[in-house]
């Protein structure tokens, strides 16, 4: 198995936890946290593509990935924007009560 | 141009705005009413004597006119314009002056009235109309003031409306003077046809100057009449209309039912004059010949404007005779004296015409203002059988009275002598025929006769007014019954003896020695000289009328005077000797059942006819088609219920229901969302990894 191999395994577990996470906890906060997890796990695969990939010297990975940190950063200022909100509205943080969008 | 000629509309205009303002001024503002009328007709009369100086200073031939365009059709002008000529000048004088006294006298006729305001407003709107009438110098302009004044002569005789006589009275009037004006306007159609002008004097373009007339006589239409005669006929059905000519004067008497100013004021001396003036206006195009003919030879118009004229003139004095009510008696007495009016323009032109009807306005409004003047003293009486004796309560009425009766018969040396004298010297010396000369004559011996009747019935006697408990033709219901007749103030006696000094001295402005008048009225110069008196039959005619005069007054005192008459139902001497005729002439030769028996029966019998064709032919028909309507809306209505609306409904509950199942999808739980996300995603790598197995 190679060093890549290694990596993406890491990576994927990363995405599972983050999915499992983002799919199964009640709590918004945490529902967000593993969306952060599944992003950095994304990121982590950018990383050992470009590692081991064909043609190391270019940062294209580094780029990137500096990139998607900025739009998580932003991403994750506005969930929490949105979940503050709705904590004022309905002071509790249970995901599965803010059910009113429904058809 | 002169001030006074370019300025003359103000002479209507100011009564005419005077009346605008009392419409919208307060019933309770009697005295704004009463002077503004008052004060816009003195200054009218001022103007009109200005006017009047003027056409007297500045030689008489002239005819000044003031002509202004007025709105455009096609490529033509429709031009208006006012006149002052002699006639004007002489018309406007006498109308702004017999309406200033009548005006000054209804404040006391009216004064108990409440509608005192809106009576000013008729008054004075009716005089502007009038003045409007006599300045105009375009038939068009002439015709719309003609209707004004038949307009505010409907509402000033249903003035008292709530007497149903007289709103029926009203009606009567001006439907029966429409009827003449219908062929008023065909002629001033027909006119306009044939000379492109409404204008009576426009420079030599006129549709009374020559070019125009020359136009008119040679174009013959039906039965060889020129066209000039058609047109002057047909005007003349109007100015009959207006002047109560026979057969169109039922309603005159019937007028009557108007407030007594009114009758002296429209139905004496100005609206039913308007129809003589008119004529004696157009009275070139009446009498406009070819030129071959000798100058003086009468058209066909003006020997149908004598026969009516001399019918009218016999028939009003023979109806007269028998009359009861004081104020029919005078109206009667104006459809007669018009008759003479239209003779006289007929046989001798417009000054033996024009003349008489200036003298008449004078003494006839005066008799009617004494009239007025005995019914308010006589606390609203009007049958001259409850009269009686009123000499000794009422002595200026009296003098004044007996004034205007000697000028109304023709005694020697007033005004009707010698403005009705000319009237039959002229109708003796008529070529055609002397008919209409022995008609006038014995005309004038009924109206001495009929006169004396009245003034024995009413002034002489003793007072026959108590007998009676009630009357319902009174004016004045609030005056207590049974008090003696008491005499009217000041401002009722004041115009009567300014009237009465008119009708004893006007005719001096006319006699044959001095005939000043007439010489006005066609703008030449007059002379004094007792040579007029030489003139063919001119003293034996003078003498002749005055015994017909004098024969008539004797007549009528030795059956009414000598012996006074006693009680108010003793019956009239001359009904006991002839109940028959006595009763025709009360009925006024049943003209008035003639018509409904006739015209109004078949106007009745149309109006069943046309009912009967609106309800079932008409109406049957709309029926059916609005039948068909309603069964073409029913299947419309059936096919949208069941086929339209069915089939939609159908298609909406399709979607509605494809909708309410698939929104089931959406639960609103965003964890729920995301489950669906990831079993996709794990649907998809599993395929993708089949694939790259296989």
């Amino acid at each position: 198995m190679s060093q890549l191999n290694a990596y993406l395994l890491v990576s994927a577990l990363l995405f599972s936890i983050g999915l499992a996470g983002a799919l199964l906890r009640r709590n918004a906060i945490l529902v967000l946290i593993g969306i952060e997890l599944m992003l950095n796990a994304a990121n982590l695969n950018f990383i050992a593509f470009w590692r081991y990939g064909p043609n190391p010297a270019a940062l294209t990975g580094i780029m990137f990935t500096i990139f998607s940190i900025t739009v998580a950063a932003a991403e994750a200022a506005v969930g929490l924007g949105i979940i503050l909100a709705v904590y004022r509205h309905t002071k509790s943080t249970d995901i599965s009560q803010m059910n009113t969008l429904k058809g | 141009m002169a001030w006074i000629v370019q300025n003359l509309w103000l002479v209507p205009a100011l009564p005419i705005l005077a009346g605008g303002v009392i419409a919208v001024t307060k019933q309770r503002h009697r005295a704004v009413a009463a002077s503004l009328a008052i004060g816009s007709m003195a200054i009218s009369f001022l103007l009109a004597l200005c006017a009047f100086a003027h056409v007297l200073l500045h030689g008489t031939e002239a005819k000044e006119v003031f002509n202004f365009p007025w709105l455009q059709f096609g490529t033509e002008w429709l031009k208006l314009g006012w006149i002052l000529d002699p006639l004007t000048a002489v018309m406007i004088v006498m109308v702004t002056f017999v309406g200033l006294l009548i005006f000054i006298f209804s404040v006391g006729y009216m004064s108990d009235d409440k509608n005192f305001t809106r009576f000013f407003c008729f008054l004075a709107l009716f005089a502007g109309a009038m003045l409007g009438v006599v300045i105009a110098n375009s038939l068009l302009l002439l015709f719309m003031c003609w209707e004004l004044v038949g307009l505010t002569s409907y509402l000033l005789i249903g003035f008292w409306f709530d007497k149903p006589s007289a709103a029926a009275a009203a009606k009567k009037a001006f439907i029966v003077t429409r009827i003449g004006d219908l062929g008023f306007f065909l002629g001033i159609a027909w006119l306009y046809f044939e000379t492109h002008t409404l204008l009576f004097y426009d420079g030599g373009a006129g549709c009374l100057e020559h070019s125009a007339l020359t136009t008119l006589v040679t174009h013959a239409t039906i039965y060889g009449l020129t066209a000039s005669t058609g047109i002057g006929l047909l005007i003349f059905c109007g100015a009959a209309g207006k002047s109560g000519q026979v057969p169109l004067h039922v309603w005159l008497p019937d007028a009557m039912e108007g407030p007594t100013p009114v009758s002296a004021l429209i139905h004496a001396a100005t609206m039913v004059a308007a129809g003589v003036f008119l004529i004696a206006r157009i009275y070139p195009l009446m009498s406009a010949n070819i030129a071959s003919l000798p100058p003086l030879t009468p058209t066909v118009a003006l020997q149908v404007v004598t026969w009516i004229g001399a019918i009218t003139a016999l028939f009003g004095a023979l109806v007269a005779v028998a009359q009861y009510d004081i104020k029919r008696i005078l109206a009667y007495s104006t459809v007669s004296q018009l008759g003479y009016m239209m003779m006289g323009l007929g046989v001798g032109g417009p000054s033996v015409g024009m003349f008489h009807l200036i003298t008449h306005a004078f003494f006839k409004a005066l008799l009617f203002l004494g009239a007025g003047s005995v019914i308010h003293g006589c606390s609203g009486e009007q049958d001259i059988r409850h009269m009686g004796g009123i000499r000794k309560f009422m002595p200026i009425t009296f003098a004044a009275y007996t004034c205007g009766m000697l000028a109304l018969c023709g005694f020697p040396l007033f005004a009707g002598f010698w403005s009705k004298d000319e009237i039959l010297h002229s109708a003796f010396a008529w070529s055609i025929s002397s008919i209409p000369f022995y008609m006038g004559a014995f005309g004038a011996l009924l109206t001495a006769f009929y006169m004396t009747r009245q003034m024995c019935y009413v002034f002489i006697g003793t007072y026959r007014g108590h007998a009676h408990a009630s009357h319902d033709q009174e004016a004045h219901s609030h005056h207590a019954h049974g008090h003696d007749p008491h005499e009217s103030p000041l401002v009722m006696t004041a115009p009567l003896a300014i009237l009465a000094v008119f009708a004893v001295l006007l005719g001096f402005l006319g006699t044959p020695a001095w005939p000043w008048f007439q010489s006005f009225l066609e703008g030449e110069h007059a002379t004094f000289s007792f040579a007029g008196f030489a003139a063919a039959n001119t003293v034996q005619l003078m003498l002749a009328s005055s015994l017909i005069v004098f024969l008539g007054l004797f007549v009528g005192w030795s059956i009414y005077g000598r012996k006074p008459i006693e009680s108010a139902t003793a019956p009239d001497a001359l009904a006991v000797a002839q109940p028959f005729a006595m009763s025709t002439l009360a009925h006024a030769f049943y003209i008035d059942a003639l018509y409904g028996a006739t015209i109004l029966r078949l106007n009745a019998w149309f109006a069943i006819l046309s009912d009967v064709a609106d309800r079932f032919v008409w109406g049957g028909f709309v029926k059916a088609f609005s039948f068909f309507i309603l069964g073409l809306a029913w299947l419309d209505n059936f096919f949208d219920k069941y086929v339209v609306n069915a089939g939609f409904d159908a298609g909406c509950d399709t979607v509605s229901l494809s909708g309410r199942s698939l929104s089931l999808l959406q639960r609103g739980r965003v964890q729920g969302y995301l489950r669906t996300i990831g079993v996709a995603l794990i649907v998809i790598v599993i395929l993708l990894l089949w694939g790259a197995k296989a």
